[in-house]
């Protein structure tokens, strides 16, 4: 019965749809499916230990902790929303691309300026909502207040997600040439890295022709 | 000679992260709860970080069971900190000025400019161009920053150990996952894992077909990452399973294949309320009408346009 090797995979699913610990979850499944491949339990051991070990460097970020612990206590993201907040004649797509290419740059260099808490809320949704007010003269509708909401919070996302590979130590890109490595390929940081280019560029793009459509809506004044 | 750049200088790097962790644990004897079980949570990442290169692999595993036992039971904590003040971050970035951005845009232009970087290995009198370790390129770059960080800044030594020990309580054990699932990958390589799944699509969709191995391969890590809510975990999995069998092996190039099937699965987790962290939780923190579908809805057009682009730069990239 081959098929039960698949139980790991199970116990992934399971565990983190029902939020479960993450560490055990990954440890449990680790175990059983080794167990039932028929692998002894030392050897198991043997196995995650040595490959967490390979794999330290997915977590050399860590010593970039006391980098960010000093710039952070000293206002390096009251400076970045001190800047953003000087940009002239916004409308909502101008703010919302601006701070796409930002939050894109920021992510490709692994630098932290982002985030729905420290940035989107304080800082990115108000002069969204502003700019969209100012362009459409009037007060927005319900749908366009939510609108501007979720278009504030996808923006954040996808500068994140789409440019964050073009750092060469990230833990994605780690975690690529790793997944490369147990399957026979050996390929290089960098080379990963470098082909993470194109998916951010047409990433930032799309966002743009996102955010500019919505400004044509809100500015012709139509209910979307 | 020795390749002492790629196999003895990382570790320097391991033992500084391992430093951190030390540091962490040794805060938590003032954690109100849950004291023992944090410090002995961060001392063990501690110990992997800077002896696992000579500790037995079974023994780091069974570490691993331990801390694994310990998050599950709840033993690890964040402790209590006192903030630094919005006053006087607001009052430093206005004495400070643009320059506080050095230090941050420092690691990542050195880590860049170090990836490019190639020395020679002599191994049987033939030298072999090698890239820099990974450990070396971050870690060098970091070591600049933090000298440009206390330059610039001139902090207190106590407010950084603090401000770094809550980071990294913050971050807790999560930091550690990609690192597990990587582990996790080589138990499913040695299980036969891979072969199983790909056995399974082999009989239902023909082998060697390139158009459709990019396809399932795409649509394999969406599905998956969009039910676990993980693209990391999804990778492990339908990379060995799905990718190398039917588009890797079939003649693509594995770092572009590889990557592009990472930021795939990536287009899932804009989609799945199972990513809650970067969907449902700021539909609270932007006080949405729609507490659970508000940003999905405004990532979904995005989210499908990109799944298109992945399968055609994959096919016209990758082969």
């Amino acid at each position: 019965m081959e098929y039960i090797k698949l139980i790991g995979i199970l116990i992934i699913v399971l565990g983190f749809a029902l939020k479960l610990d993450v560490l055990a979850v990954v440890l449990v499944a680790g175990i059983v499916t080794g167990l039932v491949a028929g692998l002894d339990f030392v050897h198991i051991l043997e196995i995650i230990g040595q490959s967490f070990v390979n794999n330290r460097l997915m977590s050399i970020f860590l010593i970039m902790f006391p980098v960010i612990a000093i710039i952070e206590r000293y206002g390096m993201k009251e400076r970045a929303a001190y800047l953003i907040g000087k940009i002239k004649n916004a409308s909502a797509g101008k703010v919302l691309s601006i701070w796409m290419v930002i939050r894109s740059i920021a992510s490709a260099l692994n630098i932290r300026i982002g985030g729905h808490v420290q940035f989107i809320r304080p800082l990115i949704l108000p002069m969204t909502w502003a700019a969209a007010e100012a362009s459409k003269g009037s007060r927005l509708s319900e749908k366009e207040e939510e609108k501007v909401r979720g278009l504030s919070a996808a923006t954040e996302n996808f500068g994140n997600f789409f440019a964050q590979n073009c750092f060469p130590a990230s833990a994605s890109v780690v975690l690529v040439q790793s997944g490369l490595a147990v399957a026979g390929y050996d390929v290089t940081l960098s080379d990963i890295a470098s082909s993470a280019i194109y998916v951010m560029i047409i990433s930032i793009v799309l966002t743009v022709i996102q955010v500019l459509l919505f400004d044509k809506k809100v500015k012709g004044g139509k209910e979307s | 000679m020795t390749d002492f750049l790629g196999i003895y200088f990382p570790e320097f790097f391991y033992v500084l992260c391992g430093l951190v962790c030390f540091l962490t644990a040794y805060r938590a004897r003032q954690n109100e709860s849950a004291k023992v079980g944090t410090i002995l949570f961060w001392t063990l990442t501690g110990i992997i970080f800077m002896f696992g290169k000579v500790l037995p692999s079974a023994a780091v595993g069974g570490m691993l069971v331990v801390m694994g036992c310990l998050t599950v039971t709840k033993q690890v904590k964040i402790g209590k900190f006192v903030e630094s003040t919005p006053e006087f971050r607001q009052a430093s970035s206005e004495k400070i000025g643009t320059k506080i951005f050095l230090p941050a845009i420092a690691v990542g232009l050195i880590a860049l400019a170090l990836s490019f970087v190639k020395y020679n290995v002599v191994k049987d009198g033939v030298a072999t161009p090698t890239a820099l370790n990974g450990a070396i390129m971050t870690g060098v770059a970091c070591l600049i920053a933090f000298v440009l960080a206390l330059a610039i800044c001139k902090p207190k030594l106590s407010d950084t150990k603090e401000d770094t020990s809550r980071l990294l309580m913050q971050v807790g054990a999560a930091c550690l996952l990609p690192q597990l699932l990587g582990a996790l990958g080589s138990v499913f390589a040695e299980a036969g894992v891979g072969e199983v799944i790909s056995g399974m699509i082999s009989s239902v969709v023909p082998r060697g077909n390139i158009v459709i191995g990019v396809i399932i391969y795409v649509f394999g890590m969406v599905i998956f990452t969009m039910i676990m809510g993980n693209a990391f975990a999804a990778f492990t999995v339908i990379t060995a399973g799905i990718g190398v069998p039917f588009v890797i092996s079939q003649g693509g190039n594995p770092a572009i294949i590889g990557v592009l099937g990472m930021t795939a699965g990536y287009c899932g987790t804009l989609m799945t309320p199972m990513a809650a962290n970067f969907n449902i939780v700021p539909c609270a923190v932007l006080e949405t009408k729609d507490p659970k579908w508000a940003v999905i809805k405004a990532q979904l057009p995005m989210a499908l346009m990109m799944i298109v682009v992945h399968i055609i730069l994959m096919l016209v990239l990758g082969f």
